[in-house]
């Protein structure tokens, strides 16, 4: 007696498609940067130049894409090097940055908190700190309020 | 500077009368409160209790003493004086959601009302059915209207909106008024013509503001930003990041000096002196310097009683405002040498504040054959010792 006969295949409509007031974001003509370069960032890290190697890996982030994929493996390489920064070094390699820099760099430290695994988040949290030493409160409310991720 | 607390209840808007004696108060309620200045401090007046909403602007026309107020009903009205009392006049804005921020214009001919319905509605008084009519700028908005400013010319419009753009509009209404003459901005300003319309501005924009000579506008962002467009530099857009929260209401104090305030709960001031030349001066809330002079013993110890700690009492910010600046408002001088400028936040508080440019003198004397050149700098500190 309870169970509906009639046809239910209408509440599988998203409505929110059809509205004629719906919000898109303007799309975005700028150049799709793919991330950093895993190969480049790799050997410089062996090589133990672990100032260019950040750098290096800060570059060409991938704001504007949408695809996963690419914004995985950027993360998973700036993961890499800010891993293996020693403690005392983390403040010289936030100096060394400009605002933009500073900036990003929240971004991609926020990301790695996401999926926290088992020591990256005592190094994320000592980059946090240096980071929000230089960037202020203001760096973090840009990582909120930033419309294209990294 | 001087603090007056008008209670508990945040300070959505203020707007003050022309020779700055009342000042026009919402406690974030659907009445507006006016104040008169006393020698010792401020008494109400008059309340204004038309609105069914929450008062979300007030402005108040200095020469024709009347006051505008929107709300969240989705109404507007205009208040004159009238035997000693405020009787107000419904506008029909036809909106369908609620009104955000509301200013007259320089003239004082017309008003400008945002809205939560994606427009603004331009008012002007006709005289023929003796009744306030609107007009809607509707034009690529796509949220809501956030903050507004008029240029000086009486025509001009420039819109903040939670669409992370900023608009320049022409309001230009010909049954009321003349044609305006080109500016750096445009020259072509039929009603609703979007002159400038800047993308991405990083959040949502709640506060903008024209220079005194309207070629600049200046916003501030949700992502702790503040930009600033120059039309005569081919409308460029210089944006510089702030490393505090977020701002809330920007102002022009010269043709070269912002003030901006916010969450932060105090006034900073930034200086502009070309495209790409944006920088941030100083704080304008000095610390209060904490007369502690050493906790005696049995304060310490009934510290440690208390909250298990020897510190020092911290529940108060050491800025004025003890909580974010809504809105700040030139008190007085002209628009482009602002002597002091008022500031409402969530506190229920109005600061006044005294604002002083530094003054750099250069003399040139040439004797003879050398040049030789006196560099004098007078920097006023600008602050009162009986905060």
């Amino acid at each position: 007696m309870a169970k509906n006969t009639l046809s239910s295949r209408f509440r599988k409509v998203d409505i929110d498609e059809f509205d004629e007031n719906k919000f898109v974001d303007e799309q975005e003509e700028a150049a799709e940067l793919q991330g950093p370069d895993g190969a480049e960032v790799e050997s410089l890290l062996r090589q133990g130049d672990m100032m260019t190697a950040f750098h290096v890996a800060l570059r060409n982030p991938p704001v504007n894409t949408k695809n996963a994929v690419v914004k995985e493996r950027a993360q998973a390489i700036v993961l890499r090097v800010l891993t293996s920064f020693r403690s005392s070094e983390i403040e010289t390699a936030v100096r060394s940055l400009d605002r933009n820099g500073v900036d990003l760099l929240m971004k991609y430290i926020y990301r790695g908190f996401e999926k926290p695994t088992e020591n990256s988040s005592v190094i994320l949290l000592q980059w946090h700190e240096k980071a929000f030493a230089v960037g202020g409160l203001g760096s973090i409310v840009r990582v909120l309020t930033a419309r294209k991720t990294v | 500077m001087s603090l007056y607390n008008f209670g508990l209840e945040p300070l959505s808007c203020h707007a003050w009368n022309k020779d700055r004696t009342q000042i026009a108060i919402s406690p974030n309620s659907n009445v507006v409160h006016i104040y008169q200045k006393s020698e010792k401090g401020w008494n109400k007046i008059h309340e204004l209790t038309e609105h069914s909403g929450r008062i979300t602007g007030i402005d108040w026309a200095p020469v024709s003493n009347r006051i505008v107020t929107c709300a969240s009903d989705r109404n507007a009205y205009v208040w004159t004086l009238k035997e000693d009392a405020w009787k107000p006049t419904l506008v029909l804005v036809r909106i369908n959601r609620a009104a955000t921020c509301v200013k007259w214009s320089p003239q004082e001919n017309k008003f400008a009302l945002g809205s939560g319905a994606k427009l603004i509605s331009v008012c002007y008084f006709e005289k023929e059915n003796d009744w306030w009519l609107s007009k809607h700028i509707k034009k690529t908005i796509c949220s809501t209207v956030l903050s507004l400013d008029w240029h000086p010319n009486n025509v001009l419009l420039a819109a903040g909106s939670a669409d992370l753009h900023c608009r320049v509009f022409s309001a230009y209404i010909k049954d009321i008024e003349e044609r305006p003459g080109p500016t750096p901005w445009g020259a072509k300003m039929p009603f609703g013509e979007m002159l400038l319309e800047h993308k991405d501005c990083g959040g949502w924009v709640h506060g903008i503001s024209f220079s005194p000579s309207g070629d600049r506008l200046a916003w501030v962002s949700h992502n702790s930003s503040i930009g600033v467009a120059d039309a005569p530099a081919g409308k460029e857009v210089t944006q510089l990041t702030v490393e505090h929260l977020p701002l809330l209401s920007v102002l022009f104090v010269s043709e070269t000096e912002i003030v901006a305030a916010g969450h932060d709960c105090c006034p900073y001031q930034y200086s502009y002196k070309g495209p790409g030349n944006l920088q941030f001066v100083k704080k304008l809330d000095v610390p209060k310097q904490s007369s502690r002079s050493g906790t005696s013993a049995m304060q310490h110890f009934r510290n440690l009683d208390k909250k298990a700690t020897t510190e020092e009492d911290q529940n108060e910010l050491d800025t004025l405002h003890q909580n974010s600046i809504t809105q700040l408002c030139i008190v007085e001088g002209p628009k482009s040498k602002v002597n002091k400028f008022s500031s409402v936040g969530l506190d229920g508080a109005m600061v006044v504040w005294d604002f002083k440019v530094q003054h750099f003198f250069f003399f040139f004397l040439k004797s003879s054959s050398r040049w030789l050149y006196i560099c004098k700098l007078r920097k006023d500190a600008g602050i009162c010792d009986d905060v």
